[in-house]
């Protein structure tokens, strides 16, 4: 049988998963020439540690009952959740030519009925963390150990859902929800912090009865440990890791883009962007 | 048009009548009634059902809810008024395993929470039901709380089906047959002391079966919700003219009963009326009249609707209401006569 934590005992760093991360999800973005290739990049380390070190699952099992659930609510993100899963082995590797195809298991946006591993359909944002607070409410009627993961955008910020979802879990005390927010600082219309100021971020969680931390997002081990901490938090409080994540990370030329929301990479510039990632790669 | 605001209405004689409560009975004064039979014939189901779970966004008493959140206290869940919530906390609790019934009122549903219905629920065809108060025009505090174009909006949704019950005899046999069925359902609810009429007629509900109630040769009045409880009664008035009225209840009105209704509206020589609590656009009318062209079936007296006009309605009395925008059982019968 497959193991239920399928990081432990193998001697891959989370610094090589995040890099097969991204390569994954580079060649996924050569596929379609285009797309949210920069926050792939961006979010690559925290999807590294939470697939192999936080959480528990069966890869020829995803849908095995006593799994952590790990909800992408910011749909557009696929391509880098498609890219754990491939390194999970919950999706075979020789799909990631099929994405964004027609027919394709890896639709462009995130969808629970296409994509084994893909727990909710995200894409209208700011669903994510509601549907995870029914979850983590299911789950403790059932009397579960298992985690809810919701991963959200500091775009998703602005909507109003995500407040009513935070209030929530901090009433219901939702011990077994751990929030993720990707902070990279780029919304469609631009910088983040200049559409809506959602800053201080921190002790807006906090007020709001959550166990809050904030981490360099690119960091594998601060993010080890808040992860880590998140779990173990003695405390009744739902639980957020706040990342701060840089766009396009891993390749400098893509990190300098200005608008990078929706990234336009021209043909010749994938294979460049894979050598710069294959020279920084760190065994 | 609305009156101007800066125009004093006239004094009315003996002061006309009073908006009463948010949710004012229907029944009429002599009418039979039973309390709260949704939220009766829910506890009732729960005691074999225990994936069923209760979510209300602080309208539990206003829904019926309240009965089950007090049979069943750690199976209700207090979403707070926060209607986003309550339908994806339910889509949630649904993909755990449970079946959600989530509660408030209809327009707050259909309007405010529509997006979190389309995706986090129906577009996954997830096990939750959407029990919704205040249907159509059940309530004198103006278009915030009336719901007089939900089923437009929740007819174009895949996947949903849409219940819309007459009277407390059916709501207990709807409540078992939502949980039955597999996938969302949208259940237009009449709470509080809900009138009893279908028990006269031997009526049984069938999810996705129009039933004719009383067959008649010269009209035949198809209706959903309470206004099969007001064809009934339309149909005694209509009698006493020699006006024979057959009335054909559509309590689901997704999926529609296409068979049921092609088949008798095809007996021909009668005068097709649908009436329903909701505005003329989008709802049972335009649905049947789509059915009818499509199968190129034209009735040979004529086809007509019973239901509310195209426009933001006033607020005041509910009985004011019903007779002023034509679904009032005087109003209909006045109507019908006109066409005849």
């Amino acid at each position: 049988m497959a193991t239920e934590r399928p990081h432990e005992g193998t001697n891959v760093t989370l610094a090589e998963r995040a890099y097969r991360i991204r390569r994954h999800a580079l060649l996924m973005g050569e596929v379609q020439g285009q797309g949210y290739i920069a926050q792939a990049l961006g979010i690559s380390d925290v999807l590294a540690v939470s697939y192999f070190h936080a959480m528990t699952y069966r890869p020829d099992d995803p849908e095995w009952e006593e799994r952590d659930r790990f909800c992408l609510s910011i749909g557009h993100y696929a391509i880098a959740l498609y890219a754990a899963l491939i390194e999970a082995g919950i999706i075979p590797e020789d799909e990631l030519t099929s994405y964004g195809g027609d027919d394709s298991r890896l639709p462009m946006s995130g969808m629970a009925a296409y994509t084994p591993g893909m727990e909710i359909t995200g894409g209208s944002l700011g669903h994510g963390l509601g549907i995870a607070v029914g979850m983590a409410l299911g789950l403790k009627r059932k009397n579960s150990k298992s985690f809810v993961y919701n991963l959200f955008s500091d775009g998703e910020l602005d909507e109003g859902s995500t407040w009513e979802a935070a209030m929530s879990a901090g009433s219901y005390k939702l011990d077994n929800l751990i929030g993720i927010v990707d902070v990279n600082g780029m919304q469609a219309d631009g910088a983040s912090r200049s559409i809506l100021n959602f800053e201080p971020l921190a002790p807006k969680f906090a007020a709001f009865n959550w166990f809050v931390q904030r981490v360099d997002g690119n960091d594998i081990d601060a993010l080890v440990q808040a992860f880590d901490a998140a779990r173990n938090h003695p405390g009744p409080e739902p639980r957020i890791v706040i990342c701060d994540t840089t766009m396009g990370k891993g390749v400098p030329f893509l990190e300098q883009r200005e608008r990078n929301h929706f990234l336009r990479v021209e043909a010749d510039e994938w294979q460049q962007a894979l050598k710069i990632l294959d020279e920084g790669r760190v065994k | 048009m609305r009156r101007s605001k800066y125009e004093k209405p006239a004094p009315r004689q003996g002061g006309g009548l009073k908006t009463s409560a948010m949710i004012a009975s229907l029944a009429g004064p002599d009418q039979r009634t039973k309390p709260a039979p949704f939220g009766h014939a829910l506890v009732k189901l729960a005691q074999e059902r225990p994936d069923i779970v209760g979510l209300s966004a602080d309208l539990a008493k206003y829904t019926d809810l309240h009965i089950f959140a007090q049979a069943y206290p750690d199976r209700f869940y207090q979403m707070g008024m926060a209607e986003q919530l309550l339908m994806s906390a339910a889509a949630g609790m649904a993909r755990e395993g449970f079946t959600p019934f989530a509660t408030t009122y209809a327009v707050f549903a259909a309007r405010r929470a529509y997006d979190f219905i389309c995706l986090a629920i129906a577009e996954e065809n997830l096990n939750v039901k959407i029990a919704c108060a205040l249907p159509g025009l059940t309530t004198g505090y103006g278009p915030s709380h009336q719901a007089t174009e939900d089923v437009a909006i929740f007819r174009g949704l895949p996947n949903m089906t849409i219940l819309d019950p007459c009277d407390a005899h059916e709501i207990e046999q709807v409540v078992p047959a939502m949980v039955a069925h597999q996938g969302p359902v949208y259940l237009r609810l009449l709470r509080g002391n809900v009138p009893l009429v279908l028990d006269e007629y031997g009526y049984t509900f069938e999810l996705g079966k129009a039933k004719t109630i009383r067959d008649g040769r010269d009209v035949l009045v198809i209706s959903s919700g309470l206004m099969t409880m007001r064809a009934l009664e339309v149909a005694k008035s209509l009698a006493e003219d020699k006006v024979d009225v057959s009335v054909l209840h559509v309590p689901t009105i997704k999926p529609l009963d296409e068979a049921t209704i092609l088949s008798e509206v095809r007996r021909g020589g009668r005068l097709v009326v649908v009436a329903e609590n909701h505005t003329v656009v989008g709802g049972l009318g335009e649905a049947v009249a789509g059915l009818l062209m499509r199968a190129g079936v034209l009735p040979d007296r004529g086809f007509r609707q019973v239901g509310l006009p195209d426009e933001f309605l006033d607020a005041g009395a509910l009985p004011t209401l019903h007779d002023r925008y034509g679904i009032s059982t005087e109003a209909m019968a006045r109507s019908i006569r006109g066409w005849l």
